[in-house]
């Protein structure tokens, strides 16, 4: 078979699936990235179901987590850095030079590979961020607190010391407070970029369910090196090779009948 | 074709190859198993026959060495994509390849009771039947080790000629049993042979549609044409 041809069931399934697939929370058209004068993605077609989980695989380097800064345009900070095309988001293209950042930034929250707790209290580090964006009483902003710190799956670890230092909590639990530091404002979109590969297997585990059970609320983009954690947590998976997104599909798809010869071969690890 | 570019992890590489040699010899062992009942029947040699029967355990053996394997190969290596449909596909075929086995088994005990009887009737069919039975049990054996898709579809396809003998068996035997009531046991040993010999051809195509899974990744596109139709004969006796 030509490695670009699709089999005909899985093309039906296809066609199948994407007339009952949920609304789009962002579709990016032709997005190209570039640091200074090196294109680090090229021509990215992709979507991100509403209310579901994306994970975004390849090789480092491959250009995935450049995707997902452009989605909050992270890259905005650093001079030089530049990306073209479309990446739509309710009817508003948002590479705009135009729009707002910091409604951008509360909308599509993000979450790093290190926890990276602000060195306050655990409740200082969730109001810190509501603050910038509404105005609460404190009854209401308590409220929040717990709300965040109990979607975070922190709730119960957390809530006898909500007033001391955040840097006191350990590595998988300062991973949930920052998770709950960006459902706080409540996004839509959830970008996740390694947010386990500092953390032990238990605490691994409890990221994982809480992507799952976020995912009832937030479209979630992840990228991970761990092919089993896509497996487990994405719904679409995209996997990426030298800026180009090679394959898009469902999870059970890729994982087990990839169309591309470069997919199966990064995933069952004969890469190269 | 599934692609040939090694493993990043030798010993993992190692290991897949191990685990198609592990098929491939409880392949060749149900194979001699299924040659030897039919000489059996055929030649009515019993030595064959027990020779069948004794394999038995070997092949049993076998199975449960390749099913702990795989379930090591998943547990330690967790496959991906064309690693994963073999590694399903090597533990799915031993089980068929089992029940083949116990097929030949049955068909040589059956042979030493036709041993006690005189047969009138002509084993030609039976012949040509357990010809093609083993070309095809071969076959997809071959095309398990070779990853070939294309042969395992020849498998599928051809298993519809040796549902027609069946069936043809089936109301010849019938006609034999009415024809002299002294037919009737052996003719019915006869007809469980012929029985067990369209199973272990139908064993074959299931392992077909396993080894296309494992090569192209989707399932054989359509389904099989016909198969035992003797389920709605009849035979009547002459008036």
């Amino acid at each position: 078979m030509n490695e670009t041809e699709q089999p005909p069931a899985i093309a039906a399934m296809q066609a199948r699936s994407s007339e009952t697939l949920h609304e789009m929370r962002i579709s990016m058209r032709g997005v190209d990235f570039f640091y200074g004068s090196n294109q680090a993605l090229k021509g990215i077609d992709l979507d991100l179901p509403n209310r579901q989980v994306t994970g975004m695989i390849g090789p480092s380097g491959c250009g995935k987590s450049t995707l997902l800064r452009v989605l909050n345009r992270m890259y905005d900070l650093y001079p030089g850095q530049r990306a073209e095309g479309q990446v739509m988001m309710d009817g508003i293209n948002i590479l705009d030079p135009g729009i707002d950042l910091n409604q951008l930034r509360s909308r599509v929250g993000m979450v790093f590979q290190k926890p990276t707790p602000f060195p306050m209290t655990v409740y200082e580090n969730i109001a810190f961020g509501v603050k910038l964006h509404e105005r609460m009483s404190k009854s209401a902003m308590d409220e929040r607190v717990e709300w965040s710190l109990t979607r975070a799956a922190l709730w119960d670890e957390a809530k006898d010391r909500l007033n001391t230092s955040a840097m006191g909590l350990s590595g998988g639990q300062q991973q949930r407070l920052c998770i709950a530091r960006t459902i706080a404002v409540r996004p839509d979109v959830i970008l996740l970029d390694e947010p386990t590969s500092a953390l032990d297997p238990i605490s691994t585990l409890k990221i994982e369910e809480l992507i799952d059970e976020l995912k009832r609320d937030f479209t979630i983009a992840i990228v991970t090196h761990n092919m089993q954690q896509a497996a487990r947590c994405a719904d679409q998976v995209a996997f990426f090779y030298l800026g180009e997104m090679v394959e898009v599909g469902s999870a059970t798809q890729m994982f087990t009948a990839p169309r591309q010869k470069r997919t199966q071969e990064y995933i069952t690890g004969r890469f190269g | 074709m599934a692609d040939v570019t090694g493993h990043i992890v030798k010993s993992f590489e190692q290991e897949l190859s191990r685990l198609r040699s592990l098929i491939t010899d409880m392949g060749g062992m149900v194979e001699r198993q299924v040659a030897l009942a039919c000489t059996a029947v055929l030649e009515r040699d019993a030595d064959a026959a027990n020779q069948a029967v004794e394999s038995d355990p070997q092949v049993d053996a076998l199975e449960r060495d390749a099913e702990q394997f795989v379930i090591r190969l998943l547990a330690l290596r967790q496959p991906m994509a064309q690693d994963l449909r073999h590694i399903v596909a090597a533990l799915k075929i031993t089980g068929e390849l089992e029940r083949v086995g116990d097929y030949a088994k049955n068909v040589a005990r059956r042979s030493i009771v036709l041993d006690q009887f005189n047969l009138s009737p002509t084993l030609s069919g039976l012949a040509h039947m357990s010809l093609l039975v083993q070309e095809n049990l071969k076959a997809i054996i071959d095309a398990f080790g070779e990853n070939d898709a294309e042969k395992a579809e020849e498998v599928w396809r051809s298993d519809e000629a040796i549902d027609d003998i069946y069936n043809a068996l089936f109301r010849e035997l019938i006609t034999y049993m009415m024809e002299d009531p002294r037919n009737i046991t052996p003719c019915t040993h006869l007809l469980f042979i012929a029985k067990n010999l369209e199973r272990i051809g139908d064993h074959a195509t299931n392992i077909a549609e396993m080894v296309y899974y494992a090569v192209k990744g989707e399932p054989m596109p359509e389904d099989r044409p016909k198969g035992d139709s003797s389920a709605y004969a009849v035979v009547r006796p002459r008036e």
